[in-house]
């Protein structure tokens, strides 16, 4: 009981947070209360026992997307959002009806918490019985991610290194040319 | 009440997605679209390790003594969408920066002024 009342308590101050950060237009504040929220969805996650998840959410969405949007801060030099030119009613419009329609959604899933939902049932028990057995690995999250879905990490890897790549094409050659012509000048 | 406390994470996740989604469209400057999109990740992760989540259960690592575990297989999903996440991020967050190097600006009305006055 204690679990789901916590659970109620964060998920609405990731609401309330949510809110903030529409409403601000101070971009450092956006930011700042970004990193947050997702500290706040690392507390959740502990909470919904997906530790693994914690960690790298705080890690990853507390820690390194906060930094490098301060970065950009720094790089674009604009503190102030400015006001919205049009109105708001068709996106306030378009985000209503959408999500009228998700809750309406929601309304014949399984239960919070249920053992018996479809989710748990199918290839999930395997896992949890064989795992141990078949890798040695007590966590089974770790024994998913690198032994039985290896290849799709190595994956994730080329994926990584793609966006740095991406990244350097982007930011790191103007950079270059302005030194050189620093240089030449 | 039964209803609301089996169904408020779903609530709550759709709630956070639609600001997300909000900010995205209605919102002109690139900064803050990028932190809706990433509110919208967020909320698309809390809804996974919902559906997960097992009533009486502990985190999936096994240990003398428990029989129940949540199940870990969204775990898994949920920590390469992260991962892959923050690698999208870095490179729109880079696409802001080279934006603001050819317009000046971050807002969009004004880069869309600028295109048409070419």
């Amino acid at each position: 009981m204690i679990d789901i009342l916590i659970d109620v308590m964060l998920m609405s101050f990731l609401a309330i947070t949510a809110i903030a950060i529409i409403r601000i237009r101070n971009l450092f504040a956006v930011i700042m209360l970004f990193g947050i929220f997702s500290l706040l969805s690392a507390a959740v996650f502990v909470v919904l026992d997906a530790a693994d998840v914690a960690f790298t959410e705080a890690a990853v969405g507390g820690g390194i997307s906060t930094v490098l949007m301060l970065a950009t801060l720094a790089l674009t030099r604009q503190q102030e959002e400015k006001p919205p030119a049009h109105t708001q009613w068709l996106p306030l419009t378009v985000v209503v009806f959408t999500g009228a329609i998700l809750v309406y959604g929601t309304l014949d899933m399984p239960a919070f918490g249920d053992p018996d939902a479809p989710a748990q049932q199918h290839v999930a028990p395997y896992y949890i019985e064989k795992s141990q057995t078949d890798t040695g690995v007590p966590n089974m999250v770790t024994a998913v991610l690198a032994s039985y879905r290896g290849f799709d990490t190595l994956g994730e890897v080329t994926v990584i290194f793609t966006a740095g790549v991406g990244v350097l094409l982007l930011i790191g050659s103007n950079l270059f040319k302005r030194r050189r012509d620093e240089d030449e000048s | 009440m039964e209803l609301i406390l089996s169904h408020y994470n779903y609530w709550i996740v759709i709630f956070l997605m639609m600001a997300g989604f909000y900010t995205v469209i209605s919102r002109g400057n690139l900064v803050k679209k990028i932190v809706g999109l990433n509110i919208f990740q967020v909320s698309v992760f809390l809804l996974y390790i919902s559906i997960g989540n097992v009533e009486g259960g502990t985190a999936p690592i096994v240990i003398e003594g428990a029989e129940k575990y949540s199940n870990p297989l969204p775990h898994v999903l949920i920590l390469t969408a992260i991962v892959v996440g923050i690698a999208t991020t870095a490179l729109a967050l880079a696409l802001v920066v080279r934006i603001r190097e050819a317009y000046g600006t971050i807002e969009e009305e004004e880069i869309h002024e600028q295109d048409q006055s070419l």
